[in-house]
């Protein structure tokens, strides 16, 4: 690794510029790395660490090492957690095989279908959404799908839909502006996959006779695997942890443990219940994909975001 | 045999064998990509639609309703005449630039740390930038509300502006790093062999180099910011930004909203398309 500094060797003297070159790096990182330190890891490890504590609101938390905790949210208690967990597991690994459906024809076609001066336009187009707000964006589809709206009127017209055929409050009507909100997650790592393969390899899998469908499902596919998981990675960890789809869209039965931790923290002040099922989550996540990592192959996960 | 040579031809000339194919038989060889393409995007485009149209519908009871009472501009005009509205566009405004301007401050030597340099640490840093982008929003919002509780900090603009700082600066620097990625330090040195001192050398060589870089983060930040409800609804204390605001109406968004939805909306599809036609003409 040669370094900025390291070609004014001459003119500065060796032993001063080996010096300044070793200390280079750590007066760039210091002030971005004691922000994350301070202001992201230090909070996250702590406020982890609330959920052995024992205490109130009145009288404060007192870690006492309460390892006992994530017994009673696992199994005790009349809240049923671990439900709300697997509900959200369920909403957004189902959120994300839709994202991956529907994502990846169009990664693909914007990749290999258009010409070069339509691609930014087009994936222009799929992140477009991003400049409303999403609350806001949410909020329209629960006014459009609700139960005298349009959508739900023009269903009702046909004569085999139920009479009380509904959208809102049901588990498909999270999942769907779930999939809608972070499709464009999905999209955009895929894309850049698919544009890094070198457009000799589907020539040469041509000329080897391969079929359209053995070349996609030997060569294009594995190839566009990094930015599949990056997309997983993505969707999965935001879908999983979300509290506003549900609350905006679902009902009394779509309760997900993102509302669940949100009520325990800022409704009932259960501050050692929320860092808890935090804790949970985040540990869920993690074996969820790292298994998947180890399943399906993969980079450097770094590297990959 | 033939289209084998014929396409390495081609592709010693500079040409994409795919493009010299004429369009219209590509077309009819997948007719479902591009089916697939024009439907989703249509479907994604329904809410934003839906919320233009609806910001010019008459609304008897200042509440959005699916019947069509008239046209008027009225909301565009009285849009301070829903109280809150205004302060909380205006704050999320100001968060979104002041996060967005120092996260880029601080993730510029940062992702040039981490890019150019291995040092002790290097490893855990770039896996600490790695989770604040992995982490779940509220898990992160959880743990910001009770870190700034146990230090005393009272929860307001403060502590929003705190947060959005720090997700700002792991956006930052995984884009910067992939902006620099690609080229060495030859620019560099070549700039010290001609004389430049470190420090010429980074804002004459290095920043130019960075700029489009900088300038994707800082929207990048400018995005997340203006959008982030999750993290900001543990730490706003009684602060509120636009997605709180939003988010607090609880029966039927008042036309207003949808006005401001719009003019958000609107200005930033014209600044993507200032910075799509500038980037063009830079480029040609």
């Amino acid at each position: 690794m040669t370094t900025v500094d390291t070609s004014a060797i001459p003119v500065a003297g060796r032993g001063g510029a080996s010096a300044s070159r070793r200390a280079a790096p750590y007066l760039l990182a210091f002030v971005g790395a004691a922000w994350l330190v301070v202001l992201f890891l230090v909070p996250l490890i702590s406020g982890l660490l609330v959920s052995l504590m024992t205490g109130n609101p009145e009288q404060g938390y007192a870690l006492t090492w309460n390892w006992a905790i994530y017994r009673d949210v696992i199994a005790g208690g009349n809240v049923p957690y671990l439900l709300f967990l697997g509900r959200a597991l369920f909403y957004g690994a189902t959120a994300t095989v839709l994202t991956i459906v529907i994502g990846y024809p169009m990664a693909y076609f914007i990749a290999f279908r258009v010409s070069q001066r339509w691609k930014t336009p087009l994936l222009s187009l799929v992140m477009i959404s991003f400049l409303v707000s999403f609350v806001l964006r949410i909020n329209m589809w629960k006014f459009l799908l609700g139960n005298d709206g349009p959508v739900i009127s023009a269903l009702h017209a046909l004569p085999f839909v139920p009479a009380d055929f509904h959208i809102l409050g049901t588990s498909a009507a999270v999942i769907g502006t779930m999939t809608y909100n972070d499709l464009a997650f999905m999209v955009l790592p895929i894309y850049v996959a698919l544009e890094r393969i070198d457009p000799s390899l589907h020539e040469a899998a041509r000329d080897l006779y391969g079929h359209r469908r053995s070349v996609f499902l030997r060569v294009t596919l594995p190839l566009s695997r990094a930015g599949i998981f990056s997309g997983i990675l993505l969707v999965f960890i935001d879908c999983a942890g979300d509290p506003v789809n549900s609350q905006i869209m679902g009902g009394t039965g779509t309760t997900v443990i993102g509302q669940a931790i949100q009520t325990a923290y800022l409704t009932n002040q259960q501050y050692n219940v929320a860092a808890a099922l935090s804790t949970i989550l985040m540990v869920a996540l993690g074996i969820i994909l790292f298994a998947y990592a180890r399943v399906f192959g993969t980079d450097n996960i770094e590297d990959l975001v | 045999m033939t289209t084998a040579t014929s396409s390495l031809a081609l592709a010693e000339a500079g040409v994409d064998p795919e493009r010299v194919r004429p369009a219209g038989l590509r077309a009819r060889r997948r007719p479902l990509l591009p089916i697939i393409y024009w439907v989703v995007v249509g479907i994604m485009l329904v809410p934003i639609l839906a919320m233009v149209v609806y910001s010019f519908n008459v609304a008897p009871n200042h509440r959005m309703s699916y019947v069509w009472h008239g046209f008027t501009l009225s909301y565009y005009a009285h849009l301070t005449d829903l109280s809150g509205l205004w302060q909380a566009f205006l704050l999320s405004i100001v968060i979104a630039v002041l996060s967005g301007v120092i996260s880029v401050i601080i993730a510029v030597p940062l992702a040039l740390a981490l890019e150019r340099y291995r040092f002790l640490g290097r490893t855990l840093l770039s896996g600490v930038v790695f989770v604040d982008i992995a982490a779940p929003s509220i898990v992160v919002g959880a743990s910001a509300l009770s870190f700034f509780l146990s230090i005393g900090l009272h929860t307001g603009v403060l502590t929003i502006l705190l947060v959005h700082i720090t997700f700002n600066v792991a956006y930052a620097v995984i884009t910067l790093r992939a902006r620099l990625s690609g080229n060495g330090t030859a620019l560099e040195e070549a700039a010290a062999d001609l004389g430049a001192s470190p420090l010429s050398a980074f804002f004459r060589v290095t920043l130019p180099i960075l700029t489009p870089g900088i300038v994707a983060s800082f929207m990048l930040a400018l995005a997340m910011s203006i959008d982030d409800y999750v993290i900001t609804s543990f730490v706003a204390g009684s602060a509120t930004t636009f997605p709180l605001f939003v988010y607090g109406v609880k029966t039927g968004l008042p036309p207003q909203v949808l006005c401001m939805g719009t003019i958000i909306f609107v200005v930033g599809l014209l600044l993507a398309l200032l910075n799509g036609a500038l980037s063009r003409r830079v480029r040609a």
